[in-house]
């Protein structure tokens, strides 16, 4: 036994590998990216060889961990909450062929939305699959679940969902851990074979097996050692609290909350124990990170005046909650606040001084000077904050790939000119596909691929495209002579926006490469 | 032993440096320790925030409560007064006070310093200057705050200097020396400001 001051992802990841981990499958996004960057420094994943390589987008990363499962060793896939949707094609079908394997779906979502598009909840997804879905509330279960899962999965043939928030996958604490790791599976393939083939016939029989799975899913639950049922002498209220959240319901009662308070670490959620407590208690205070996934089920549509939580007005409906805002719902004392200083100023990030991404849209907006009705659809990373000032460069910023499909979409409605401007790493995650369709209807748009080498708004993590993005342009079928390479320097500002002038007027497809290196990554391997 | 720290600064300046060396030296006394920290896009020149919770017993929450915070460290003043709200009525707020002017219409200083100087407790230290003259580089501001913060946390000096050898040792003596004497300046001047 040892201790060691972890983050929840880092947790996560050395339970994994104690647990007897064969490989970790990802796409870098945060909340979520620490637990691959964990597992491919660590000591004994590199002894081992546990796969550790980053994948091209979440749903290769899924198929991945899956093919891994299938061949009866524990894997781990990671993502952030928005990898679910693009993994989903295979998380859900995952849930139809079972596993072999152990494998551990982990999904990181991001309540107010600190540093993504939206903030769906995951537990929906597991739901959705009919899988379950475990949650720790704190970095030592963070750390102690994956050995529970991986049995789980392998027990019921069936992945588990990991969920995480910000706030957990976020925060270091000391973890008491194991010191030692179990060894990894055996190869072995599946006893029945044909369950991974879906053909509907297959399909059918699987899927019958999978609703007749969820009695031993619900029974495990209320029997589940994460699903703890913690009684108090006060009955006018009960807590049903989740995740993080249940530690600021200790942290406004000091630990010692006079009311009952149910804990779920482990769904579907557990209807004994959630009997037990609707019986025994006047009110109900629902108190979950997220979206209000417990507290719907619980109302029903018909709702419940019982039922207190985000949907009553009790917590804030959207955002992350926090000691404060629980302590308040509890009708317990918060101590008066300052208001905010007049003087104050929002400071939004910006990009790096030197950033090669500046030198892009400088010359994009001196280009667009000559069409006055050029869109630019923008997409995910550093250079998203291409929208605001001094840039005010792009008009959209959507999902991973969308610059491009929507630019074709724009044209197809007739907008010209339609300017899609793309990172490397999110051009090779989901842009590919979109610049076959616009191939194969000569679409008059204008891609921009700012190549800075780099996954760059999550840290800095390898991007499998590079090196490859002409050669990838050109096999995909756009035309040699409208693939351009540009270096953004503040030398070479007239000549690129020319370039890229001169291929917006140009009524077909083409793909400027705008490379500079990354000044961190730069930056990082001069100090090495 | 119960302290909780919100750490504000500028995407980039390093308060986690700071938050990880109190992490570590609390973990060395068997202090329970919760930290939670911000990545991805809002580092990136955004106004950042970090908490840090210290404490004998075992710590519930990753997150300091609003309005309870012991101690406010703030490499940057307009970020001391963002954040200013967590600190308790008599709360430390120490802060450096070189401003980083990458917005526009970045408030005038004195007026941050009229209401920085408002709160019962507050330490106002120019450790950038500070830096420079010991040093001779700006670099070591993080030291320097170390120091001042130490002053207010209760933990042996001989444990943060340790932290800082070993931090440092790939560098060479000198640097360890001057990283040793900046925060010992930083711990003087948090002292002195303290008492006066």
């Amino acid at each position: 036994m040892s201790k060691k001051l972890l983050l929840g992802d880092e947790a996560l990841a050395q339970g994994a590998i104690d647990a007897g981990l064969s490989a970790c499958y990802a796409y870098p996004g945060t909340p979520s990216t620490e637990i691959m960057e964990y597992v491919s420094q660590s000591e004994i994943a590199i002894q081992r060889n546990i796969h550790r390589e980053w994948s091209c987008n979440e749903k290769v990363a899924m198929e991945e961990g899956l093919g891994m499962s299938y061949s009866g060793k524990r894997a781990m896939v990671c993502m952030k909450h928005v990898g679910m949707n693009v993994a989903g094609d295979g998380f859900i079908n995952s849930a139809i062929t079972g596993t072999n394997g152990g494998l551990i779906v982990a999904a990181a979502d991001d309540p107010s939305m600190h540093s993504s598009q939206n903030e769906q909840d995951s537990r929906f997804y597991a739901q959705f699959a009919m899988i379950p879905c475990l949650e720790p509330s704190n970095q030592q279960e963070a750390y102690d679940m994956p050995q529970y899962a991986f049995e789980l999965s392998e027990k019921l043939q069936t992945p588990i969902l990991f969920r995480l928030t910000t706030r957990l996958s976020h925060s270091r604490a000391d973890v008491e851990l194991a010191g030692t790791a179990n060894v990894q599976n055996d190869m072995h393939l599946p006893e029945n074979p044909s369950r991974f083939i879906l053909l509907p016939a297959i399909a059918k029989k699987n899927y019958q097996r999978h609703c007749e799975k969820q009695a031993e899913f619900l029974r495990l639950s209320n029997e589940s050692p994460w699903n703890r049922y913690e009684d108090g002498p006060d009955h006018k209220l009960g807590i049903l609290t989740s995740s993080i959240a249940y530690n600021y319901v200790q942290e406004a009662y000091n630990g010692k909350c006079p009311h009952p308070v149910l804990k779920i670490s482990h769904y579907p959620l557990p209807d004994k124990k959630l009997a037990r407590l609707m019986q025994e208690c006047d009110k109900i205070l629902v108190v979950e990170e997220g979206m209000p996934f417990i507290e719907t089920q619980l109302l029903g549509p018909l709702g419940n005046a019982k039922i207190l939580g985000r949907l009553s007005g009790a917590l804030p409906r959207t955002g992350e909650l926090n000691p404060r805002f629980v302590a308040i719902a509890c009708g317990l004392p918060t101590p008066d606040l300052l208001s905010a200083s007049e003087l104050m100023k929002i400071r939004p990030p910006r990009l790096c001084k030197g950033c090669p991404h500046i030198n892009s849209y400088e010359a994009l907006n001196e280009a667009k000077k000559q069409f006055p009705d050029c869109k630019v659809f923008g997409d995910i990373g550093c250079y998203t904050l291409g929208a605001l000032p001094p840039f005010n460069a792009i008009s959209t910023c959507v999902d991973m790939g969308a610059s491009i499909s929507m630019a074709k979409g724009a044209a197809d409605a007739g907008l010209y000119p339609a300017v899609a401007v793309i990172g490397d790493s999110t051009f090779t995650h989901s842009g590919m596909t979109g610049v076959l369709d616009a191939v194969w209807e000569n679409s008059p748009i204008t891609i921009i691929i700012v190549d800075n080498y780099t996954t760059g708004m999550t840290g800095g993590q390898d991007s499998l495209g590079t090196g490859k993005l002409e050669d990838i342009c050109k096999g995909l079928g756009v035309p040699a002579d409208h693939i351009k390479i540009i270096t953004p320097v503040p030398a070479n500002h007239t000549e690129n926006s020319a370039v890229i002038a001169k291929e917006m007027a140009w009524k077909g497809l083409s793909v400027i490469i705008s490379r500079r290196e990354c000044i961190q990554t730069l930056r990082k391997k001069k100090k090495k | 032993m119960k302290s909780d720290l919100v750490l504000a600064g500028v995407g980039g300046q390093g308060i986690l440096t700071i938050a990880a060396i109190i992490g570590q030296a609390a973990v060395s006394q068997n202090i329970h320790v919760k930290q939670s920290e911000v990545h991805g896009m809002a580092q990136r020149g955004g106004s950042v925030v970090a908490h840090l919770r210290l404490s004998s017993d075992p710590i519930a929450s990753d997150l300091i409560a609003e309005g309870t915070a012991d101690i406010l460290l703030s490499m940057e003043p307009l970020e001391a007064l963002r954040h200013a709200s967590y600190l308790k009525s008599d709360g430390v707020l120490l802060t450096n006070t070189t401003p980083v002017v990458n917005i526009d219409s970045y408030p005038e200083m004195d007026k941050i310093t009229a209401e920085l100087k408002h709160f019962k407790r507050t330490v106002i230290l120019d450790g950038d200057a500070m830096a420079q003259t010991i040093t001779g580089s700006a670099r070591a501001v993080n030291m320097i705050l170390l120091g001042a913060v130490s002053v207010f946390l209760d933990m042996p000096s001989e444990i943060f200097i340790e932290i800082i050898k070993k931090m440092f040792a790939r560098k060479g003596d000198a640097i360890v020396e001057a990283n040793i004497k900046a925060y010992k300046a930083g711990q003087s001047s948090a002292r002195a400001a303290s008492q006066g």
